[in-house]
């Protein structure tokens, strides 16, 4: 194609989406309504999916050691813990450290409850490492590694708390999937529609170029442009009023529900945006392109 | 230059709506195709255009056996064609300059040559001043006269004409014919299906009559006589 044929079919496709108002609008619409759902919803899920790994982060396994390991042995069993596969990190809790977070938790303020014990740590021998998982369902492989190692005495885990939060994670990725798929599905489905509309009243124009000598490509390209501009502009307008929803929302349920202030952990927008971002414009792109693209194949077999 | 051989074509089993047409036309001559709706008129134009296939025969153009030419070799082919139909078939929403430019631009002409070329053709059909204007500001005559400018902007060696004044009071059919016999004396090859016996007679060109699908008579300075 030359650049002169070119640069007059992508004019054609500005001039046909300001030529047929009504029908760009209406396209424009369906786009940006399909794919505003699926920003909010892809929102929602990416929040789910932080608030729920964030809990995962939160579970952890206590490997106590035998009484009178040396100091190497623990370093080397905290090493092969930090290699596991599924392990996010590995801390170290002496036996004061531990004291002193059972003061805390359980004496609070009144500091003289403690005082019996002094100097005499009732926690010895409970020094051990806290091992923070970042993918829970890996838990049991870690335990019985653990168990496993020379010089550890025993490993406490919460199998309830990683059961519940792997399967509420499957749960929201099947979930999402699935409704991302059907969005997917009905947004291709009204936007080929609606392209098949614009792509009918022009019918008799798309027939006129071809009896004059247009190859497909020729025909084709400025309906492929429009299509592709629709897309962008369908998938920009969602895309910037989803950004400015999305901190009044979390704002509103953080000051509605004071409640869940500690529970609730939202991602910010900016995270939510480094994805939703290229795969909403990319959406519109794709959506527009194989829209019109596929729509107009069957007009040019004149 | 166009030779039919044999050539039928059936819309649904049994239907023909040619059949068994044979014609030669040399370079250069001027044709009529006359006969009732329905005789297959329509039919054969839209086979020599490459927009139907025969059921059978072979058809041969500017030295090209249609039945071998690819759907991507169509464009190349139709564009030694020039086409005017009954009802115009303008872009509506171009003006009268941008609808021949777009003739050209479909060939991929070069901006230079098109910004020569339109103004030349409008000239030919006398619409030079009416440049600006859109489809509906004209009258019939002068839409179809932008029409043959469309046809002829690229020089087409044949230029097919289907009821290029069905929808014309006698002065503008007069004119349309007018410019369509210029180009035949330029050298185009002019093929006009009609049954408009007036200019049929009149013009004592070459006619072939259909009937029912059938070629029924083909004769050199012949008329029509119109029994509808």
């Amino acid at each position: 194609m030359k650049i002169s044929t070119v640069g007059y079919s992508t004019r054609q496709g500005f001039k046909n989406i300001a030529r047929n108002k009504l029908f760009s609008i209406a396209s424009i619409a369906t786009m940006a309504a399909c794919i505003f759902v699926f920003g909010l919803f892809f929102a929602i899920v990416m929040n789910f999916n932080y608030i729920v790994q964030k809990a995962e982060e939160g579970v952890a396994i206590t490997v106590f050691f035998e009484e009178g390991l040396e100091q190497s042995r623990v370093d080397e069993i905290g090493d092969e813990l930090r290699e596991c596969d599924g392990v996010l990190d590995v801390e170290y809790v002496s036996a004061d450290d531990a004291w002193e977070s059972f003061q805390s938790e359980y004496f609070g303020e009144d500091s003289s409850l403690a005082e019996g014990f002094k100097d005499d740590n009732p926690l010895a021998n409970s020094d051990n490492y806290a091992v923070y998982m970042e993918d829970v369902s890996k838990q049991d492989d870690v335990v019985s590694f653990a168990e496993s190692l020379d010089g550890v005495r025993r490993v406490n885990k919460s199998d309830v708390v990683a059961d519940t939060l792997s399967s509420v994670n499957r749960l929201i990725t099947y979930v999402s999937i699935a409704i991302i798929a059907i969005l997917l599905a009905v947004s291709i489905f009204l936007i080929s529609n609606t392209v098949t509309m614009g792509i009918t009243v022009r019918r008799e124009e798309i027939a006129i170029m071809k009896y004059i000598g247009a190859k497909d490509g020729f025909v084709r390209a400025p309906f492929v442009i429009e299509g592709v501009v629709i897309g962008l502009i369908g998938a920009i307008i969602p895309l910037v009023l989803l950004y400015f929803m999305y901190g009044k929302a979390v704002s509103y349920i953080l000051t509605r529900f004071n409640l869940l202030n500690n529970i609730l952990d939202f991602l910010p927008v900016t995270e939510v945006y480094k994805v939703l971002l290229p795969v909403g414009l990319a959406l519109g792109v794709g959506i527009g392109f194989v829209g019109s693209f596929f729509t107009i194949r069957k007009h040019l077999k004149v | 230059m166009i030779e039919l051989n044999e050539v039928t074509k059936e819309y649904s089993k049994g239907v023909a709506a040619l059949n068994g047409v044979t014609l030669k036309i040399e370079q250069g001559e001027f044709v009529f195709i006359v006969g009732d709706s329905g005789s297959g008129k329509s039919t054969l134009i839209r086979l020599i255009m490459k927009e139907l296939e025969p059921t059978s025969g072979t058809i041969v153009v500017n030295g090209q056996n249609l039945e071998r030419l690819k759907h991507k070799q169509i464009p190349m082919y139709r564009r030694g064609l020039g086409v005017v139909f009954q009802d115009f078939r303008l872009l509506k929403d171009r003006n009268i300059y941008e609808n021949i430019a777009f003739a050209q631009r479909v060939v991929e002409t070069s901006p230079r040559i098109i910004k020569k070329k339109v103004p030349a053709a409008l000239s030919l059909v006398g619409l030079a001043q009416k440049y600006k204007s859109y489809p509906k500001e004209l009258s019939g005559g002068e839409q179809q006269r932008v029409a043959i400018a469309r046809a002829i902007v690229n020089e087409p060696a044949i230029l097919l004409a289907d009821e290029p004044t069905g929808n014309l009071d006698p002065t503008n059919s007069w004119e349309i014919m007018k410019l369509l016999e210029e180009a035949n004396e330029r050298g185009t090859t002019v093929l006009v299906v009609t049954h408009n016996q007036e200019i049929v007679n009149e013009m004592r060109k070459r006619v072939v009559t259909m009937k029912k699908g059938v070629i029924v008579s083909d004769e050199q300075k012949g008329g029509y006589n119109n029994e509808d």
